[in-house]
């Protein structure tokens, strides 16, 4: 921000939204860090992608907006990527999970795992 | 120093926080799942921290970085995950 003065329509609630990101992102991360299990863990991060990024993106709007005097929402960009993309990793981490879990259990108990 | 500069960064310390215990999901977690989920995490986390970055300096290129960073963020999380699922990524 060197320099450049941002009028209050779009400083504060800029400011308000980077800090609401950086709670729920650092909040989400915290629960990747403590939860007990891999199927409560895969929630924490989710609270980062969606929330966190969605806070975080609209304050990169104002600011942008605001400096270049005109709307700016190319932001828009990597809500969407990443809307469309965390289910997706999600879904195919949970299978990895659970395929794992039960070839594990089939291995240990000595019969054959059908897939 | 403005507000916005204030708010901006106290949001990178949270990401480089976030980032932290991503890295040490990843280090430590007991499963190879844990691992990429904290890598998929750890890759968010600093897409956002870039996002922080480019309004702090308020230019318009780390935009693009943050892009391409979610971009290839997933596509390493998918193939991880379809490795780990399949034994193979691309699969004849």
């Amino acid at each position: 921000m060197s320099g450049v003065e941002l009028p209050m329509w779009a400083a504060v609630p800029a400011a308000l939204l980077l800090i609401a990101s950086g709670l729920l992102t650092a909040i989400g991360s915290l629960g990747l860090l403590r939860l007990p299990s891999f199927q409560a863990r895969m929630h924490g991060p989710s609270m980062g992608a969606t929330l966190g990024c969605g806070c975080m993106l609209f304050a990169s709007m104002f600011v942008s907006s605001a400096i270049a005097g005109r709307p700016v929402l190319h932001e828009f960009l990597i809500t969407v990527f990443v809307v469309m993309t965390a289910p997706a990793t999600a879904m195919l981490l949970m299978r990895a999970s659970i395929y794992r879990a039960r070839n594990k259990a089939g291995s240990a108990g000595g019969e054959v795992v059908q897939r | 120093m403005t507000l916005l500069d204030y708010a901006a960064w106290f949001a990178s310390g949270c990401f480089g926080l976030a980032m932290l215990f991503a890295t040490w999901r990843v280090i430590r977690g007991p499963a190879a799942q844990d691992r990429v989920l904290g890598l998929d995490t750890l890759y968010v986390n600093g897409m956002l921290m870039l996002l922080a970055l480019g309004i702090r300096s308020g230019s318009g290129f780390y935009f693009e970085i943050a892009l391409l960073i979610a971009l290839f963020g997933f596509v390493g999380s998918v193939a991880l995950a379809k490795f780990l699922l399949r034994g193979e990524v691309i699969e004849p």
